[in-house]
């Protein structure tokens, strides 16, 4: 068995470090714009951050991978094409792409830097991921979480190309790249702009008995009490109020994170070559605790040894964490 | 000079407390202290200001549940501005983050994340989402720890107070 890649979040030049300390075999992030799916305020890097993070990176024998996850707008594509220039003249590693445009982009004008194709494009099926493999070359995809640790493996065996799974972080199940319940509420695309829930549309509200109730624009999508654990201030994570049930109910998914360290024995038998990491928007804290436990994981897995399993129980989304649909299609 | 009043009796945090000087104490002493703290911090790292963007000039009010005043924090580098401010005399501002001392010692320290005190509901934020979101990520660009340049200051005595607090903090979490 080939050890597998761990991808390693990085939001800013900081955490890039720490990533690398901490063990990362390849790190990813993106500029500061919406080239990125993760376009936040204060996050991400200017081109000298990145030129010289990328150079801090290789020294040490860490990948960078840029994300030009986004789609762009017809009419705006030139960003997207300054981006993916500027990243090969950083010498980026490899790019992780979505939009068709772009990866088209990047094959003609940069054939020689790799190509993955983001989870943004939602390609989950062989016939899917093999076209996108024959008409851009993509190198490895990132698959939608979605599918249990059998079909992944039922996957490696037809499809030309690499796999990369989530196994830590943000647990998003809906069909990533196609979702405007930020579009809707905001005006803001998640998908064109990179921001979902941008933060000045976030407002929270505490009242005097420590009660916290979470808006999104003109919408109230959650209200924990003051004892309860709380979550993101996405509407997919939104607690919301029907004639059809008594209480506050979660419509879509709830609050939770992913944590597959019980399964990475199964994903890396199963094939997998990268195991990704969430949380670009986290902090240098967050990247070095889960990334330098995950290391840990993973060589003593390789060295055929019960891998340790550390409490990231407080780093998650309202501290529950799933494996979600990789263990069970049953989940939810 | 505003002598100040005792800590609230809702204070969550009273192992940090051990570590603070008792009340009452005048603000005016605190002042001082405080500026030098923000302008070393600035002059060591001159490109967190840039993550701020537009909030530069942003009014911040830390709100440390265990202190018996609250910090106002405008991190402008053309116009620092870092004291303290008695409960009573709290100022408008565009944000507030308000948590248990140690909670936020660990966030200037490097050793704990934002989103997870959050999660918690160990960290609130009120106001100006984007501008506290600009504030953590440029205190988290910061290489090091931030607490432990300010110890640093102190020479021995601040060093020593800081490794005092971090095993504090280990045991709270533990």
């Amino acid at each position: 068995m080939r050890p597998p890649e761990l991808v390693c979040p990085a939001g800013t030049p900081a955490a890039m470090r720490t990533a690398v300390e901490a063990g990362a075999d390849a790190v990813y992030c993106g500029f500061q714009n919406a080239t990125n799916a993760r376009n936040f305020p204060g996050l991400n890097f200017t081109p000298g951050e990145l030129e010289r993070a990328i150079r801090h990176a290789h020294e040490n024998g860490t990948k960078v991978l840029l994300a030009i996850n986004t789609f762009p707008p017809a009419g705006k594509v030139d960003l997207w094409r300054d981006a993916v220039d500027l990243g090969a003249r950083l010498g980026v590693d490899a790019y992780i792409v979505a939009d068709i445009g772009v990866a088209d982009y990047i094959a003609r004008n940069h054939p020689d830097i790799r190509l993955h194709l983001s989870v943004q494009a939602a390609a989950s099926s062989p016939e899917a991921i093999k076209w996108y493999c024959r008409e851009f070359g993509v190198k490895r995809v990132v698959l939608p979480r979605i599918l249990t640790v059998s079909e992944i493996k039922a996957i490696a065996r037809e499809i030309p190309c690499e796999i990369e799974t989530f196994i830590f972080g943000n647990h998003g199940l809906m069909v990533e790249g196609r979702c405007s319940l930020t579009n809707y509420i905001t005006g803001q695309s998640t998908n064109y702009d990179g921001v979902c829930s941008p933060a000045a549309d976030v407002e929270y509200r505490r009242d005097e008995e420590g009660n916290l109730s979470t808006r999104l624009g003109d919408f109230t999508i959650d209200c924990f009490s003051c004892n309860e654990t709380a979550g993101y201030p996405t509407i997919c994570k939104g607690r919301y109020l029907t004639p059809a049930r008594n209480e506050g109910y979660y419509a879509f998914e709830e609050p939770i994170s992913l944590n597959l360290s019980s399964l990475l024995p199964d994903l890396m038998a199963a094939g997998v070559n990268a195991l990704k990491i969430e949380g670009r928007q986290r902090s240098r804290a967050y990247v070095k605790n889960v990334v330098s436990s995950f290391r840990k994981a993973v060589d003593a897995i390789m060295a055929g040894e019960e891998p340790p399993l550390a409490d990231l129980i407080a780093l998650t989304e309202g501290q529950k964490q799933t494996e979600g649909a990789f263990k069970s299609k049953t989940w939810r | 000079m505003e002598p100040v009043t005792p800590y609230p009796p809702t204070d969550d945090n009273a192992r940090a407390r051990t570590f603070l000087p008792a009340p009452p104490l005048p603000l005016f002493l605190l002042q001082p202290v405080l500026r030098r703290i923000v302008t070393r911090i600035a002059s060591q790292n001159p490109d967190m200001f840039n993550r701020l963007g537009p909030h530069k000039s942003a009014n911040f009010i830390i709100d440390v549940t265990s202190l018996p005043f609250v910090l106002h924090l405008r991190p402008d580098p053309e116009d620092l501005l870092f004291r303290a401010v008695a409960r009573s005399r709290k100022p408008e501002a565009d944000a507030e983050i308000r948590g248990g001392f140690l909670d936020l010692l660990g966030l200037v320290d490097g050793d704990a994340d934002g989103d997870a005190l959050f999660f918690s509901r160990d960290l609130t934020i009120t106001g100006n989402t984007e501008a506290v979101v600009c504030l953590r990520n440029a205190l988290d660009d910061v290489d090091g720890s931030i607490a432990q340049s300010v110890a640093d200051m102190f020479g021995p005595p601040g060093r020593a107070m800081l490794s005092a607090l971090r095993r504090a903090s280990a045991r709270k979490k533990s």
